[in-house]
């Protein structure tokens, strides 16, 4: 039995590609927009199509901590969340890398409050940033399905061994019905063996896990983290490419369109690509020569990647759906910014902030935010970043 | 419970004890520290089929300097509030790992341990989280009466009175301003299998207990009062006796709730005075003759209604 199309609401492709990579156990904690994921996977568990523990955590703190728990003994685990739940539980996220747990996270994009607004965004995920986890962008429900299973292989690889994150915009994605491809058992078994950890908390082999280190230690410790993080970059094109062969998926770290002549590079993560890729075919047809970037690999960083595609074009614009308040604007912006700062040809960034909580980004709104940034860069007065769209 | 503990309870001597150390010399505690004594029976009792989720304090400092570990069986720090998050953790995958086969079906001992902070303050929601949900674990705080890790600072089991760093004595106050909160009684509440309070002092007494905890199915838990001379300001080679006067003087009582049913394990027949036991800590030392009155008459109230509540008076 090979793959079938099926339509389902994104929440429960995530729920499903969870139960075909059988985890054994879910620890979550519901809010909004996540908890159709963790409703879908608590029926599972409950009509005994999904063999795991489930538990029923009081907070996402917990939920962190039980998997942290749960992937120590050696279980497959998975949590999911969103905006609040993840700013809750992020001192675990940080924990969970340190102690090199393979975990994997369904993070369903959202606001951070004040204002408390349940709409998407990605003020959440760009605010743990350095938790050391390998984070994934999903375009759409095909992505969120695909990387969800990937992001198991790739985590529990001896030559990784980091806890993953797929990111999903709240509603835009999580709430829709899309066709996907699902996978067979089989398939998912042959693709994904039992976690089998090198380490685990069980009396045959007593280890200690979460020593603390002095600062004679520490730095080395860190590096390590750093450079094994960045180690996980050919695994995960390793795993891309046996994907592809496998099922005829083909992923990159930043999947580029039109991007070879382009005068000007319009980067975006998520959902928003889709829309944004209907402008740029518009625009082309109109003879631009503006290019896409679909953002699929936030960490490890693709930095080779972002120099080899974004400087093919003399300018890039970067719609973040985010902002530092107080700082720099745009998240993603300034990671392509400091990766070119050495080098010695480098297209001109302009950074718009656009699409927080949730606010519709159209065609139209690319297409005008794309001649402003070439208004912007022919006279030579690029700002540090700008906000679109927003009334006075 | 096993022959063998059963047999360990029977005329109990220190030569009886297992000699098998699983809590390995050379960790980092201070002299005297009550604490200390507590985890090394706690792992006698318990054997090497054993798995403790630590949350960060003086356990967890003193144990595991990277790259050393005083532990011989499988131990994990994760963090300060969620030592029983991590054991409900452990206790689900062990469950699911053994029902699908990954792992050889046999009883593990999980355990959570967390100090006064760790458990009754900043821990408390994600114990009551997972004594709700029914983990087989064995939830342990062990009781030094404030945050010692971090220089001594008040908790919420801190006594009333007793100076801290975040809770002077000073011209206005004179230390902790609030009564220690009742941990094992909020346990309780969760109708859990077995509760039970205990104090290094009495060791045998505290043997029983963790027998008893490792033969239940379902959450246990146990609050253990384990005087820290560091932070109570007294000599090292007076912990043992100091926690024998909390006993005594009724300032902590040795019970055990049993399916609901409430017990005192040791009987103190003539209390001795608060203020015998206060006097002997430097905690105190600020406290007037007429504040250690106070405390007395909270104490004897509060010894009333344990009599009544275990059955011992009408
Ligand atoms: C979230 C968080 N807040 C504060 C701390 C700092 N901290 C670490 S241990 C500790 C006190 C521990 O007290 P207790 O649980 O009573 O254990 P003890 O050190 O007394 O054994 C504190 C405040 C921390 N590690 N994490
Ligand atoms: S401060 Fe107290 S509890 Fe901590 S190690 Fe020293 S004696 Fe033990
Ligand atoms: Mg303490």
């Amino acid at each position: 039995m090979g793959s079938k199309r099926v339509s389902l609401e994104v929440s429960e492709v995530c729920a499903e590609a969870v139960r075909l990579a059988d985890v054994d156990v879910v620890a979550a904690y519901p809010i909004t927009p996540q908890t159709h994921i963790a409703e879908v996977l608590s029926e599972m568990v409950a009509d005994g199509v999904l063999d795991a523990e489930y538990i029923n955590v009081e907070s996402e703190h917990s939920a962190m901590s039980c998997c942290i728990g749960a992937s120590a003994a050696g279980a497959r685990s998975f949590t999911a969340t969103s905006a609040q739940g993840l700013a809750l539980m992020s001192e675990m996220l940080y924990i969970a890398s340190g102690l090199r747990l393979p975990i994997v996270m369904a993070l369903v994009t959202r606001t951070l409050s004040a204002p408390l607004s349940i709409w998407g965004d990605y003020s959440d995920i760009m605010s743990v940033r350095d938790c050391g986890w390998i984070t994934l962008f999903a375009e759409d429900g095909q992505e969120v399905f695909d990387f969800t299973l990937q992001a198991f292989r790739i985590a529990e690889d001896e030559r990784v061994l980091f806890p993953a994150m797929v990111c999903m915009d709240g509603f835009h994605l999580s709430h829709v019905l899309e066709p996907v491809d699902v996978i067979s058992e089989e398939e998912a078994r042959d693709f994904l063996p039992v976690y089998r950890p090198k380490y685990r908390l069980h009396p045959s082999d007593p280890v200690s896990m979460g020593c603390f280190a002095m600062p004679d230690y520490f730095s080395e410790i860190k590096k390590r983290q750093d450079e094994e993080l960045k180690g996980s970059y050919p695994v995960i094109l390793e795993v891309w490419r046996e994907w592809e062969e496998r099922f005829g998926r083909r992923y990159a770290p930043l999947m580029s369109y039109w991007v070879d002549d382009a005068e000007m590079i319009l980067v975006i993560a998520g959902g928003y690509a889709g829309t944004a890729r209907l402008a740029v075919e518009g625009m082309r047809k109109r003879g631009m020569k503006v290019g896409l970037v679909s953002w699929k690999l936030w960490r490890p960083f693709p930095l080779d990647d972002v120099r080899e595609i974004l400087g093919k074009a003399p300018l890039v614009l970067v719609v973040d759906r985010a902002l530092s308040v107080g700082g720099a604007g745009g998240p993603i912006a300034n990671e392509i910014r400091a990766a070119f700062y050495h080098e010695k040809v480098r297209p001109q960034v302009v950074s718009m902030v656009a699409g927080l909580s949730g606010r519709d980004v159209l065609q139209r709104d690319f297409e005008a935010m794309t001649k402003r940034a070439m208004e912007l860069a022919e006279r030579g007065e690029i700002p540090y970043y700008e906000m679109y769209g927003v009334r006075e | 419970m096993s022959e063998e503990r059963a047999q360990l309870l029977k005329g109990f001597t220190p030569k009886k004890l297992p000699r098998e150390e699983y809590f390995g010399p050379g960790h980092r505690a201070c002299q005297g520290c009550a604490p200390a004594v507590m985890l090394r029976h706690l792992l006698k009792v318990l054997g090497p089929n054993t798995v403790v989720a630590t949350a960060t304090g003086c356990a967890e400092i003193i144990s595991s300097p990277y790259p050393q570990t005083a532990w011989k069986i499988p131990w994990i720090h994760s963090a300060f509030e969620n030592a029983a998050a991590t054991a409900a953790g452990i206790e689900a995958a062990y469950k699911a790992l053994m029902r699908k086969k990954r792992i050889p079906k046999e009883r593990i001992y999980v355990v959570s341990l967390a100090g006064d902070g760790g458990t009754a303050d900043i821990g408390l929601q994600a114990l009551s989280g997972a004594l709700e949900r029914g983990h087989d674990c064995i939830f342990i705080c062990y009781d030094n009466e404030a945050y010692m890790n971090t220089g001594i600072q008040r908790s919420g089991l801190t006594p009333f009175g007793a100076s801290t760093t975040t809770s002077p004595a000073g011209r206005i106050f004179k230390g902790q301003r609030t009564w220690k909160k009742d941990i094992a009684a909020i346990a309780a509440a969760h109708h859990i299998p077995y509760v039970a309070t205990a104090c290094v002092s009495y060791m045998k007494d505290m043997y029983a207990k963790m027998i008893k905890a490792a033969d239940t199915r379902g959450p246990s838990f146990l609050h253990i009062l384990a005087p820290c001379p560091t932070g109570w300001r007294c000599p090292p080679d007076m912990a043992i006796e100091i926690g024998r006067m909390a006993v005594q003087s009724g300032m902590f009582h040795l019970y055990e709730v049993e399916n609901g049913v409430k017990r005192l394990t040791v009987k103190v027949k003539e209390r001795i005075p608060v203020k015998e036991y206060i006097r002997a800590q430097g905690r105190f030392r600020h406290l007037t003759d007429e504040d250690i009155e106070e405390i007395q008459r909270r104490v004897d109230e509060e010894y009333e209604r344990l009599l009544r509540e275990a059955g011992e008076m009408a």
